[in-house]
């Protein structure tokens, strides 16, 4: 749309100069000063008038939002789309996002639901690194802010990615509690506090995506567990009120060759993770478990 | 407004600015491991050609290791390609004791921290050790 008028506007101002040739009353240098001078004014006026247009008055931040449909013609080419945003203290990039979605391009896509970093779904690649769109304010980053979707895995549309290899991985270390014994209708199983307290951070996962997306490991080997998975066994292999023999069983998933021993110790995983959950601990703290059940002396 | 873009790889080199700590860590560690494999190679085929063992004597065979590591030793390359050997196991050894931490589960929290503390120590005790490496050379 912009782009239209500003061609427009120019056809008029090199309509004028040919008159004024005519008239022959000016000298070339003056008469180029004064065309620069009404470009500029043309240009200052069309920059206001697309403020206006918007209604977007005072601060803003610039969006620059991964696009890619392979569904429509001319949108397959994967591309970035500028958006302009009126900033308001405590934005958040989602905010960002679905301002842009609301006014400019309702064909924007990406998920969200809760907007308040409990449900997983808006983790994107944020200005370089994995991060929860909701959870992440503008004012801790750079403008403008580059959102991709997230690395690594599979785009379906803009950014929007195909979660199902994650989703796999995760079902793969059977992410459910199994209790030896069933208690009776009504009956607690309890947890004693110190128990409860060293897996607590494991609980925290809200699976994102955004650790096995900044591994580098995982990135090359689709077998490769993945920190979310294995960060899940650690909270059920770690309750003591799961029996011996669960526990044995979750540890010989673990300790394949795909397992805890594909990780390297990047820490990309723990940098990027949204609910900070210390996941290198907790594959390293695996490791040593996997290595302990097989340890024979004698 | 829109350009055509390519996503790449996240682990382009092209994108190092974005890098942790951590991926440093690994990045350095994988590249001194590959040198250090490759020095052992080198090192391989000097010794066996400055240790003639088929020739037995004692004052032969001493007589061609010092001639073959002396006109190395001559060489200005050498002398900073040692440096440069130095640099890398010594990066190599605190990275590895960082790693061995690492696998322990001790100081997690502040591995970055070790890492950084690896390559300044390294970087200090390499700067120190020139001296030594190039008296005589230049």
């Amino acid at each position: 749309m912009s782009t239209q008028i500003t061609e427009r506007e120019e056809e008029s101002t090199e309509s004028e100069p040919e008159t004024e040739t005519e008239a022959g009353a000016e000298t070339a240098p003056a008469r180029q000063r004064r065309m620069d001078e009404k470009r500029r004014r043309a240009a200052d006026r069309e920059t206001e008038r697309e403020r206006e247009r918007a209604g977007i008055e005072g601060d803003t931040r610039t969006l620059k939002v991964f696009r890619y449909d392979p569904e429509v013609e001319g949108k397959e080419e994967p591309r970035f789309d500028e958006f302009t945003v009126p900033y308001r203290k405590g934005m958040t990039v989602l905010d960002a996002l679905i301002y842009a979605r609301d006014h400019y391009d309702s064909s924007l896509t990406f998920r969200h639901s809760c907007r308040q970093a409990i449900c997983g779904s808006d983790a994107f690649f944020i200005n370089g690194s994995q991060r929860l769109g909701c959870k992440t304010q503008l004012s801790d980053l750079s403008n403008p802010v580059r959102v991709e979707p997230l690395p690594h895995q599979e785009v379906v549309k803009d950014l929007v990615v195909d979660m199902q290899h994650f989703y796999d991985q995760m079902d793969a270390v059977e992410p459910y509690f199994q209790g030896d014994d069933v208690p009776g209708e009504l009956e607690e199983q309890r947890q004693s506090r110190e128990n409860r307290e060293k897996i607590k951070m494991s609980t925290r996962c809200i699976w994102c995506g955004a650790c096995m997306s900044s591994c580098n490991i995982a990135a090359g080997n689709n077998d490769y567990l993945g920190p979310a998975a294995i960060n899940k066994a650690y909270q059920f292999a770690m309750d003591e009120r799961e029996g011996e023999a669960v526990k044995q069983e979750r540890l010989e998933i673990l300790e394949q060759e795909q397992g805890v021993w594909r990780c390297q110790t990047q820490f990309s995983c723990t940098e990027v993770c949204p609910k900070d959950i210390p996941l290198t601990e907790h594959i390293q703290e695996l490791k040593r478990e996997a290595v302990k059940n097989n340890l024979k002396f004698w | 407004m829109s350009q055509s873009y390519d996503r790449g790889a996240v682990e382009d080199f092209g994108r190092w600015r974005e890098f942790s700590a951590g991926m440093w860590a690994w990045v350095f560690h994988k590249f001194t491991g590959w040198v250090l494999v490759g020095y052992l190679f080198t090192h391989i085929a000097v010794l066996s050609t400055a240790i003639p063992a088929a020739e037995g004597g004692a004052a032969a065979g001493g007589d061609i290791y010092t001639t073959t590591l002396q006109g190395l030793e001559s060489l200005l390359v050498v002398r900073f390609l040692e440096i440069g050997l130095l640099a890398v196991a010594v990066f190599h050894i605190l990275n590895g004791v960082r790693l061995l931490f690492v696998d322990l589960g001790v100081g997690l929290d502040s591995q970055d921290k070790s890492f950084y503390a690896s390559v300044i120590l390294t970087g200090a005790i390499v700067v120190a050790s020139i001296p030594t490496f190039l008296t005589g050379a230049i």
